[in-house]
């Protein structure tokens, strides 16, 4: 779609061109958001055709992310913005590189579930890997929606709720080690399974990055408390039991 | 054109010329946030189909469907969308018209969801029963003590069956009616009396004492009194049973002047017990139907699995919130935030 810029030398015109930028990362929100969950289904349902589709439509959403490169640059060498609205070109440039690694890990999902499509399924990964990625696709729609109404409280919960995907993510890298270690023909489905989860947990991140950039445009700093990290996958040790 | 609008049920969203939202109606702003109109469409409603529809028909001015999918905290929403060209006293633009069709989409759903849990929860105490009818005509035929206990533990497993199936209809009939908020008021002190009441013996029987504190006088909510009561007895249950290690189970109401997710007044009820405490690993599935911590331990206290998930979705119908905390070792506290009437 094209969306039209102006040149005039207004404050009306200014505006216009801010709204735009920001209508082109709720696009791209939009994109990612559906990424997501068509990711998820595909990987549900052993539905190839959907995971090319994903795997496809991530050429627009990298399109996108330099599109608003683009125009950003130009509003701030044009504009000299200041402020709140220097912010709001700010806080664009960096969500959209969030949405972008987004859309990259869902196509990497999509990616995966092709071939898992092909292997025996592993019992009970399932069921854990689908509410995983219902709390993310969540906690991404609710950055969006707190962006979009300029919504610091909404951005605060969701930061809160990464620690949530944080424990999905170490329960499942235990579940993924108990069955490798049981039978070695497991270990291919669960390395591709783990990969999927890991991916999941960095959307989840991913997420609660956006939402800080919401609290920084409405209130003009970064949130200060250290966000809730709740990954102690590092420490995992495969012969004792953390 | 804004009072004709307004004068309609379903969400309504008109886009000028410029792209930008000229008019909505209080059902959209319901949906998409108060501040819309002069945005940018885009903005607002960023899903891929409906911006494609939306954009097509500005470009061929036919009308356009699309499928438009709000997956909201308590349950997801399936919208079936009409982008419609429109023009006249000096404005042209597109009027997007949203439809409600989550009950159609989500019936099939639900039913091959119950066929699946009912047969795999089943299957085990009716494997269980077979197996001692088979023994009971053969082998233990005329065994008498035999007959006697294999008799008492194929009571127990139908009773079990029982339980099972009384939940599982229980949960259906919440579900089917959860999109349908209660009009009824009532007071949620009044509530926790009778529970607390009913299950005092129990309670006692357990070792534990069950203490409530709160407001004094009233306190109001939007509700379905015998869902919320179930509510509470499943939670004071759980709380009795599963943490009764520390001998007091407390029940505390409290008022919230403003709750994050519910964006209003709320009432707080927390079910505080001091026992063993559930490791974080577990929090975020406890309310999966049939997800347990300790199978055994479950079964063994007569658990149907579906107690926490019946809570959940009794919640979600009354527009509520529910959180589960807890530290091993020193407890579990398991809230319920209630809109406030």
């Amino acid at each position: 779609m094209e969306i039209r810029m102006t040149n005039a030398h207004t404050a009306k015109a200014f505006d216009d061109d801010l709204e735009i930028i920001q209508a082109m990362i709720m696009k791209m929100g939009g994109l990612v958001e559906t990424a997501i969950l068509d990711a998820s289904q595909a990987l549900d349902t052993r539905d190839e055709e959907l995971a090319e589709r994903v795997r496809a439509n991530d050429a627009l959403i990298d399109q996108l992310e330099e599109q608003v490169n683009t125009e950003a640059a130009r509003l701030i060498a044009l504009r000299a913005p200041t402020a709140s609205d220097l912010r709001t070109v700010l806080t664009v440039m960096k969500i959209s590189a969030n949405l972008e690694r987004v859309g990259d890990y869902a196509k990497n999902i999509a990616k995966r579930s092709t071939v898992l499509a092909q292997m025996t399924p592993i019992a009970g990964a399932g069921g854990a890997l689908r509410r995983m990625a219902k709390a993310v696709e969540a906690m991404m729609k609710d950055a969006l929606d707190a962006y979009t109404q300029r919504d610091a409280e909404l951005a605060a919960d969701v930061r809160q709720r990464d620690l949530d995907v944080d424990q999905m993510y170490n329960a499942l890298f235990r579940q993924f080690l108990t069955h490798m270690m049981e039978d070695p023909r497991n270990i291919t489905a669960c390395m591709h399974l783990h990969f999927i989860a890991k991916n999941l947990e960095r959307m989840g991140d991913h997420a609660t990055a956006i939402a800080e950039q919401v609290i920084y445009l409405v209130t003009g700093a970064l949130p200060g408390e250290v966000r809730p990290k709740g990954d102690t996958t590092a420490f995992v040790h495969p012969d004792g039991d953390n | 054109m804004k009072s004709l609008l307004d004068g309609l049920p379903q969400p309504l969203v008109l886009i000028g010329s410029d792209e930008r939202i000229v008019a909505s109606n209080a059902a959209a702003r319901g949906l998409f946030g108060p501040a819309i109109e002069g945005r940018h469409y885009i903005t607002v409603l960023r899903q891929p189909t409906l911006l494609d529809a939306i954009e097509g028909t500005f470009r061929h001015r036919q009308p356009t469907l699309a499928r438009y999918l709000i997956t909201g905290p308590t349950r997801e929403t399936v919208w079936k969308v009409l982008a419609a060209a429109v023009g006249g006293e000096g404005l042209t633009g597109v009027l997007v018209s949203f439809e409600d069709i989550t009950d159609l989409e989500q019936i099939g759903q639900m039913r091959r969801d119950f066929v699946a849990n009912v047969s795999h929860e089943l299957r085990t105490p009716l494997t269980a029963l077979l197996g001692f009818i088979e023994t009971l005509k053969g082998a233990a035929r005329e065994d008498a003590v035999a007959r006697e206990r294999f008799l008492t533990i194929m009571e127990r497993e139908a009773e079990r069956m029982n339980r099972l199936v009384h939940d599982l209809l229980s949960l259906s009939r919440v579900e089917a009616e959860e999109r349908v908020r209660p009009t009824e008021r009532v007071d949620v002190m009044a509530l926790i009396g009778a529970s607390v009441t009913a299950l005092r013996s129990m309670a006692q029987a357990a070792g534990v004492v069950l203490e409530v504190i709160g407001e004094s006088g009233p306190v109001m909510v939007q509700a379905d009194a015998d869902q919320l009561t179930q509510v509470f007895n499943n939670l004071i249950e759980n709380a009795v049973k599963y943490g009764g290690a520390g001998q007091r189970v407390t029940i505390a109401v409290s008022r919230e002047a403003r709750d994050l997710s519910l964006r209003g007044p709320a009432v707080r009820i927390d079910v505080i017990d001091r026992g063993e405490g559930i490791d974080a690993i577990h929090l975020p599935r406890l309310t999966e139907r049939f997800y347990r911590v300790d199978s055994h331990r479950s079964r063994e206290k007569g658990g149907t699995g579906l107690g926490l998930a019946i809570v959940k979705h009794i919640v979600n119908r009354h527009r509520g919130r529910f959180r589960i905390d807890s530290e091993k070792g020193k407890g579990s506290r398991f809230s319920v935030f209630l809109p406030e009437s």
